[in-house]
């Protein structure tokens, strides 16, 4: 208990001792750069590609900069622990890479405020030392999307959803939105896993979809469980790699992925912390920004729909599309875009409804 | 056919493969709870199993071979329980959950470079013709020989614990560790060996994980699988074919939850995720009554460490 009360009371002499010195802007010699993972670094997908990132800022930087990590932290009270021990260990800059550790992180923000954090997928920045980042996957969703709705055979495309959230809800809708504007025959499945990281559970869930007649496999989970399964068709049904390449699946059943590419943004906040141009941001790159990465269509797929796939990749990264552009209505068939109208962002941080032709509800 | 958009015997095919691994490592847990010992270390024997059939088949490219090696890593890690709670007679209780996170953490340096390979594909037993047979075809005849393996192991258990005078022993040492003693039976010795049984039958539910289940090898991929089937081993009041159905029931919502939503159905999938663990509080309730017949069926010796000097 004495040490615990010493601990904290040398904690906030230390605050006070530095409090705003970062936020001031003054150069740092040296950063410790700390990252939270919701999972383990060889899940070949989400956590991985953080891990290549945190692992990019020490190679650009070198000696200035140390890096820390801990791996599969449960979202909830053990975040908040983790992170405050971080804070206490000297960390400078602490990224949470999991939407789910948004109240921990900025529970532990306010009492830390020397310390900058960096959440991904989050929408609350209660504190100055409080930024988000994210990256626009619903546009990577796009390309699937469009992928699916021309290689179905069965009309039936599946997506194993992990949590609903809009982050999730946005891929979904972008996936389906173009899967439709293909092959307006198209029927979607979704199926809400309730995890980021089950293997077991993501290839029961890609089996359930295959039984029911879906042939192309889309999934929002971590690891390649569902590629592994749909692999079992020899052939029979496609998916996407996600969060990661997942080469490995190469050339059928992946025939494309959405690649996650946080290095750019970690070697910047970074350099940003050493440099003292350091500022909360809210930011949210997409295929343009180098954030999305659209690995490689392989043989699988017809010449022409890879062409289209890639014009549409173009397209989405020069700006001259937006993947939800209307006319499209919500699911009650009340309209939310009008024609030619695209999608406010704010819009799409808080999406919380299907657009129409998705059936099922969200769960509460 | 259909029920409700599901084709139920597609549904119970594929409950009776979600269910093997969750069997084959309660059958062994019941196994080594039958001989007086707690080992809360199902999850990590069942991982590292996993990992460690998994390197075999890939170096082999023989899903037999992984198999073995599964049961056998999962053997030498329950070993190292054996020897802190028979021979140093620590215990169980944080014994056997140091072990899980040990075996976490092993499986997962075990694996450095194992991730995105695939392992060998084990073949489903060719029935020819009877495979064909509708209904019964893709239930009975429609697997791969794990699936009859994991049936005929309970069976087996079955036998040996109710029919068998090294059933009888092992009853013994875990209903009284001391009168077993004084009839001369080398207490701490079969309950290792019971360990030791307990930890190749997790190794090779976790193998069954990474070689047919999920056929790769990903860190953390038991996911829990061993503390449901420490879950079921008390859902089966340690009775190896209740061990089955339990087995059946886990494995069997969690597909049919799935399967569900992808049908469309409207039940909500919460309720339906929850009622594996709701129906385990039911039957602790029913045994912790003390009125049923189960009541009585608890090993007398559980997690109690004995030593001849005493």
């Amino acid at each position: 208990m004495i040490r615990r009360t010493l601990m904290t009371t040398a904690a906030a002499g230390f605050a006070l001792a530095l409090g705003g010195t970062a936020m001031a802007g003054e150069p740092m010699d040296h950063v410790k750069a700390c990252f939270v993972y919701v999972g383990p670094i060889g899940d070949g997908g989400w956590t991985f590609q953080h891990h290549q990132g945190a692992l990019a800022v020490q190679e650009t930087y070198g000696d200035k900069v140390e890096i820390q990590w801990q791996e599969s932290v449960p979202e909830g009270a053990d975040a908040e622990r983790v992170l405050t021990q971080m804070a206490l260990g000297g960390c400078n800059i602490i990224f949470t890479t999991s939407f789910g550790y948004m109240d921990a992180t900025n529970a532990v923000a306010a009492k830390f405020s020397n310390v900058m954090f960096e959440h991904a997928t989050g929408f609350k920045r209660d504190s100055a030392n409080v930024s988000t980042y994210n990256a626009r996957f619903y546009e990577g969703r796009a390309i699937e999307g469009l992928i699916a709705g021309r290689m179905t055979k069965s009309n039936k495309i599946g997506y194993i959803a992990s949590f609903p959230i809009p982050e999730v809800v946005m891929g979904i809708n972008s996936y389906f939105h173009h899967a439709k504007q293909v092959n307006p025959d198209v029927e979607l499945t979704v199926i809400w896993a309730y995890t980021w990281f089950d293997p077991a559970k993501e290839a029961d869930a890609a089996k359930a979809m295959i039984e029911q007649g879906v042939d192309v496999v889309a999934s929002h989970t971590d690891s390649t469980a569902p590629l592994a399964e749909a692999a079992k068709s020899n052939g029979a049904v496609i998916g996407f790699g996600q969060a990661s390449d997942m080469a490995e699946y190469k050339p059928s059943p992946r025939v494309a992925s959405i690649i996650d590419n946080w290095a750019p943004y970690y070697v910047k906040r970074v350099g940003a912390l050493l440099d003292g141009s350091y500022e909360q941001v809210d930011a949210w790159e997409g295929i343009s920004g180098g954030e999305v990465l659209i690995g490689e269509i392989t043989e699988a797929v017809p010449a022409e729909v890879k062409a289209e796939a890639e014009a549409l990749r173009d397209a989405i990264a020069a700006g001259s599309y937006h993947p939800f552009t209307g006319p499209i209505n919500k699911q009650d068939g009340s309209p939310w875009l009008a024609e030619g109208q695209t999608a406010p962002d704010g819009d799409l941080l808080g999406m919380g409804f299907y657009i129409e032709g998705v059936t099922g509800d969200i769960p509460q | 056919m259909d029920i409700g958009g599901i084709n139920p015997v597609i549904l119970v095919a594929s409950l009776m493969v979600a269910a093997v691994p969750i069997m084959l490592a309660a059958l062994g847990e019941l196994v080594v709870e039958k001989s007086g010992v707690l080992n809360l270390g199902v999850e990590g024997m069942m991982i590292v199993g996993a990992i460690c059939g998994f390197i075999a088949a890939v170096g082999t490219q023989s899903p037999v071979a992984g198999f073995a090696a599964g049961a056998a890593g999962g053997a030498v890690l329950s070993l190292v329980f054996a020897f802190l709670t028979q021979v140093m007679l620590a215990n169980q209780v944080a014994t056997g959950l140091a072990l899980t996170l040990f075996g976490l953490g092993l499986s997962s340096l075990m694996g450095q470079g194992y991730n995105g390979i695939k392992p060998p594909v084990t073949a489903k037993v060719p029935f020819g013709p009877l495979a064909e047979i509708p209904v019964l075809g893709p239930i009975v005849f429609g697997h791969d020989w794990m699936v009859y393996a994991s049936i005929a192991l309970v069976a087996c258990v079955w036998w040996v614990l109710r029919a068998t005078r090294l059933g009888l022993i092992i009853r013994a040492v875990g209903e009284s560790h001391e009168a077993a003693h004084a009839l001369g039976y080398k207490v701490n010795r079969i309950r290792l060996g019971c360990i030791a049984f307990g930890g190749a039958m997790a190794g090779l539910g976790g193998a069954y994980v990474s070689l047919v289940r999920v056929p790769q090898w990903v860190d953390g991929i038991t996911a829990g699988a061993g503390w449901i089937a420490l879950a079921i081993v008390v859902f089966a009041s340690w009775r190896p074919w209740r061990v089955l159905i339990g087995a059946y029931l886990f494995g069997g919502i969690s597909v049919l939850q799935l399967n569900l939503q992808a049908a469309g159905s409207g039940i909500p999938v919460e309720y339906l995720s929850m009622s594996p663990y709701l129906v385990t509080i039911v039957v602790l309730v029913i045994m912790s009554s003390g009125r049923g017949r189960a009541s009585l069926n608890a090993p007398a010796s559980l997690g109690q460490n004995f030593h001849a000097a005493r």
